[in-house]
Order: structure tokens, then sequence, then C-alpha cells
């Protein structure tokens, strides 16, 4: 099995990542907390924003402040060519082929949702099934979970191994002429799994089944190509990669999008309105009712601006490199347990550390201003498949460092001086 | 001073009880059985007792969780054994307040034993829960509370 690398094209001279220089641009990284510099690990939840985020959201608000679409004043005009150039760039960013294909929702789990409510309230039927991994966050099992009760369709899940990672006979095996759609985790959070997407969605295509990716984990730490992955579907959230909360984009192609029933009714997804008939506008604002996020639409505009311009191969080579480092001082540690330990992996290390419990290490990492996530990461069959109640994850970001890594490693060591 | 506040809030008797939990056990004759759970981290318990008209006879835990929500059920479990259901309540509301930081409470620590050891947990708002998922779970019991106990 040939395991698809996001990192297979990184050549072995590239230019270093300034990291010192990049973590000045984010205020909150220079803050304390607990008396403590503080050493975000939680990134996987939700990553910092770089001041030109904060200062956009500011702006809006403070010069730009006016409701979209429609209007003939001029800070109507001004907010809506802002909110519909944040559209571009994330087209720009994602590679997809025309604008209209990019649908801002409110996040990863709105777009799985919209899709789900649509798509799959249309096409699925009783015997029909959907097909999902063992890695799934909640949010994309729910929505399906939903959509299969209502129409009688059945949700069937693609095992994990013992690394985490899927099992891809298996995965061809469930493929079947039943399955109406295959929705995958492009990066897990739980486990860090980087999954083959662009073989697995060509061996659904294969057999005519549109696939739907959750990207929430993998725009924070890679470039993504929708148009080379020949995803039908990409949702991801800004907040997750460096943007604002509340604002996300569901990609879709566009043949697929147009053959969709509204999800919303309401204002801006008509295009004409008597009580006898409405006519439903064109893409992509027939999935768009309503007054949207405007200003956090925007401040993801700058936000797209930020990361365009990082130097993904260094970034990339950058967070391997990062990765690698923590998953070697953490092995070191001797009842540590790492949950997920797949060959491709972006971002997450999840461990157990003997009997002491997740939340326990949590609540003194914390003391030593160190944030982590404890818990179930919203991804409760993870934690059932590999037998733990919770994990605790660090997950990074391309502005965490090494020293932050040994700042962890020390806290572990006072939770186990604690526990001894 | 984050030292401390830990130090404070891993006591010994904390840390003690974590380890050696008393009346962990099923039990298998129990007139009322509870589940708590708290949704947030998993921590998952059920206490059983056993009754003789308004005393609590005998008492016993099952389940995982944090230290926190183990070493409270334990000494929990040792409090109100012998006691009156009445009683029982009251030093829930005792420890209610006591964990969450209720003014006037450090004049009247003498008498609660090792419940006292949990003062510090007022420190950490996140962590009231999980020092009081057994209790809530015991007040299940004695209510004889069907469904199960959740902290959400
Ligand atoms: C893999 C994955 N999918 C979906 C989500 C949901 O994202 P949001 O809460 O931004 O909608 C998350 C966030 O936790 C995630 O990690």
């Amino acid at each position: 099995m040939i395991a698809q690398s996001p990192f297979a094209q990184t050549p072995s001279k590239t230019i270093p990542l300034d990291v010192e220089r990049l973590r000045r641009d984010f205020p909150i990284l220079q803050t304390s907390v607990r008396g403590k510099p503080l050493v975000y690990l939680d990134n996987a939840a939700t990553t910092q924003k770089p001041r030109v985020v904060i200062d956009a959201l500011r702006r809006y608000y403070e010069a730009q402040n006016a409701n979209i679409h429609r209007g003939v004043h001029y800070l109507s005009e001004l907010g809506t060519k802002l909110y519909e150039d944040a559209r571009l760039k994330a087209q720009d960013f994602i590679h997809a082929a025309d604008w209209r294909e990019i649908i801002f929702v409110r996040g990863t789990t709105e777009g799985i949702n919209l899709v789900a409510a649509t798509y799959g309230r249309s096409k699925l039927n009783e015997g029909d099934e959907v097909l999902i991994s063992g890695m799934e966050h909640h949010s994309n099992i729910v929505p399906w979970q939903m959509v299969c009760g209502e129409r009688k369709a059945t949700l069937k899940v693609v095992p994990l191994n013992d690394n985490g990672e899927l099992v891809l006979e298996e995965y061809d095996r469930m493929l079947s002429s039943r399955t109406k759609m295959v929705a995958l985790a492009h990066v897990s959070n739980a486990l860090g799994t980087v999954n083959p997407l662009k073989r697995m969605i060509a061996m659904a295509h294969a057999k005519g089944i549109p696939v739907l990716v959750d990207g929430a984990q993998a725009l924070p730490h890679m470039k993504v190509d929708v148009q080379d992955l020949d995803c039908d579907f990409y949702a991801f959230s800004a907040h997750k990669m460096y943007g604002p909360t509340g604002i996300g984009v569901l990609y879709g192609k566009s043949a697929l999008l147009q053959d969709m029933p509204p999800y919303q009714g309401g204002g801006d997804m008509i295009k004409s309105v008597t009580f006898e008939k409405t006519l439903f506008n064109d893409l992509p604002y027939k999935f768009e009712a309503g007054t949207p996020n405007i200003a956090d639409g925007i401040a993801f505009g700058a936000t797209l601006d930020y990361v365009q311009a990082l130097d993904w191969t260094a970034v990339m080579h950058y967070e391997r490199d990062l990765l690698d480092y923590a998953t070697e001082q953490l092995s070191g540690i001797k009842s540590l347990r790492l949950i997920g330990t797949a060959r491709e992996k972006a971002g997450v290390i999840s461990f157990v550390l003997g009997t002491i419990h997740p939340h326990d290490i949590g609540t003194i990492l914390d003391q030593e201003g160190i944030a982590v996530r404890t818990g179930h990461h919203c991804a409760q069959p993870v934690m059932i498949r590999y037998d733990v109640p919770a994990t605790v994850r660090a997950s990074f970001a391309f502005y965490n460092t090494k020293s932050e890594v040994d700042a962890l490693v020390r806290g572990i060591g006072k939770v186990l001086e604690v526990f001894a | 001073m984050a030292a401390d506040e830990l130090r404070s809030l891993y006591q010994e008797i904390i840390l003690e009880h974590n380890k050696n939990p008393r009346n962990f056990r099923t039990m298998e004759d129990s007139d009322v059985s509870v589940e708590g759970y708290n949704p947030l981290c998993g921590d998952h318990y059920t206490v059983y007792l056993k009754l003789e008209g308004d005393v609590v006879k005998d008492v016993s835990f099952k389940g995982s969780g944090c230290a926190i929500s183990k070493a409270s059920a334990s000494v929990m479990s040792t409090m109100v054994k012998g006691r009156t259901k009445q009683e029982a309540e009251a030093l829930f509301e005792r420890f209610h307040d006591l964990v969450t930081g209720k003014p006037g409470q450090s004049a009247s620590l003498d008498d609660l034993g090792s419940l006292a050891a949990f003062a510090g947990v007022s420190e950490f708002p996140a962590r009231v829960k999980c020092a009081s998922l057994a209790w809530h779970t015991l007040h299940g019991a004695l209510e004889n509370k069907q469904e199960a106990i959740t902290t959400e």
C-alpha cells in the first residue's frame, strides 16, 4: 500500500521558517497565563489569530460596517466588495475551479449539515448507505446519522487499524452499489492521521460515489487543492486556520450544488418571491440565506492573505520536524502511550499516561501555562476503539517551537511527580 | 504560587484515596444503585446503597474517572456510612459549599474530616464537577432516582 504523502514533494533545500518572526504576528503568543509564558498546544481546537486578522475585524466595525448585497450606498458597496473578495481568496487558496463553488457557512459543522440535509435528504432512499470512517469527529457522524434515520438508510463505518490508519481493503470492500455518499476526514483531530484521500476518492469515484471531505484539521497544516483531490465537497472552518470564529467554507462541485435543493429559506437566497412561487438565487447565494457573518467573512479575507503569503513548503517541513521531535521526546517517557501512530500524521499528538487520568494531567499542565486538551475530542468512537476513557492531546501550529515541546515534557515530569 | 495551588488541589489525602479507594466494589445485594457521569470528561461511577429505614447501612462505588472524582467518591463512601439520609444530604450541602468556595466555610472545616481536603478545588472551577459527581450520584440514589445522573 503506497501512502500518499503530503510531504513527499518537500525538496531537501528549503528556506527555514523564521518562526520567531512569525510568532510576533500573533499578539496572544506574547502573553503569560498563571505567571508563565503561554505555551499554546490546543491548536486543533482553535488556532490563534495574527494581528492582521484582529485589525481587519476592528476596521470593519469602526469604519466599514453596513449590510451587504443590494445596498446602493458607499459603505454597503465597500462591505460587499470586501466580503466577496474573501470568497475569491478562498477559491484561490483551495484552488477551486469557480468562485460560485465557495459557499460561506458558519464552519465545518454547518458545511457538513448542509450537504446531509440537502444532498443527503434528496438522494438517500431506504436501503441506501452512507460510508464514513471510524476516526470522524462527531460533526461528520451525527448529521449523517440523522439523515440516515430519516431516510431509512444505513450508516457504515470504515475500521481503523491499531496505528490509527483506515483499513483500505475494508474501505474498498464497503464501497457498494448501495453507497450513495462517502464522508471522510482529511486529517483526524483525535489521532492526527492524514488519510490517503486522493486514492480513496478515486476508489469511490470508480464506483460513481461522491465524496465529502471534512478538511477542518487539514487546512491549518497543508496546502489543499480540491481539483487535484477531485473531492465533491470539502468543508472547513476559518477559526482552525488562524482566522475568526463563525465563518467557514463549504466547497462543492458546481454540477452537484446546482442540482441540490436549498438549505435554508430567507433573504439573499432568492431571485423573486410571490406567495405562489419563489425563484431561488444562483450559486453560491442559493445556500446563503439571511444576512451573513460579514465581519468575520471580511476578516477571513485578511486571514487568507496571511496564509497565502506563507512559504508552505517551509511550513510543512517545519511542522513535520516539530511533530517528529515531540513524538520522540514524549516516547521517551516510560508510562506514556501514544494513541495514533499512523505513518502520515499532521499537527496532533494524543496520549495517555499510565493510569493517571487526562483531566488531572490537563490541570497540572495548565498550572505551568501549558494549554492542552483533555477528553474525547468530540470523537468518542475513537476513544472506544483504543479502549481509553479520554486522551491528552497536544496539537501544534507552525508558530510552536521545540522549546515549547520541552516545556510540555517538563510539565509531564511534574505530573509524574505529583502522582508518584 | 502555582505549585502551592497544585498542592492544595492534590493533597496527600486525595492522592492516597485515589490510589487506594475505599468501598470500591460493586454491591450485588444493594437496595439502590445509580449511575452518574460527566459527559464532558467521561468520568463515570455507579453508587450502591444498602438502606435500613432512613439509615445508610452500606455504601460502595465502582467506575472510573480522574483523581479528584475518584478520591471524592471514596471519601464520600467513608463519610455517609451509618448516617441517616438527612445527615448525608446535609453533608453534601456543606461539601458543595466548600468546593464552590461559598464564604464562611473555613471556620467550620474541623468537623468535616477528610472532606476538608477538597477545599482547594474551589480554586479550580473546571474541577468542581469532578469533585461533586459522586455526591450528586449519591443524592440521586437517596431520592431513588431511576435515570442516570449527569453533571450537565
Ligand atoms: C476534524 C474536525 N471536523 C469538524 C470539526 C468541527 O468544526 P467546527 O466546530 O468549526 O464546525 C472539528 C473541530 O473540532 C474537527 O476537528
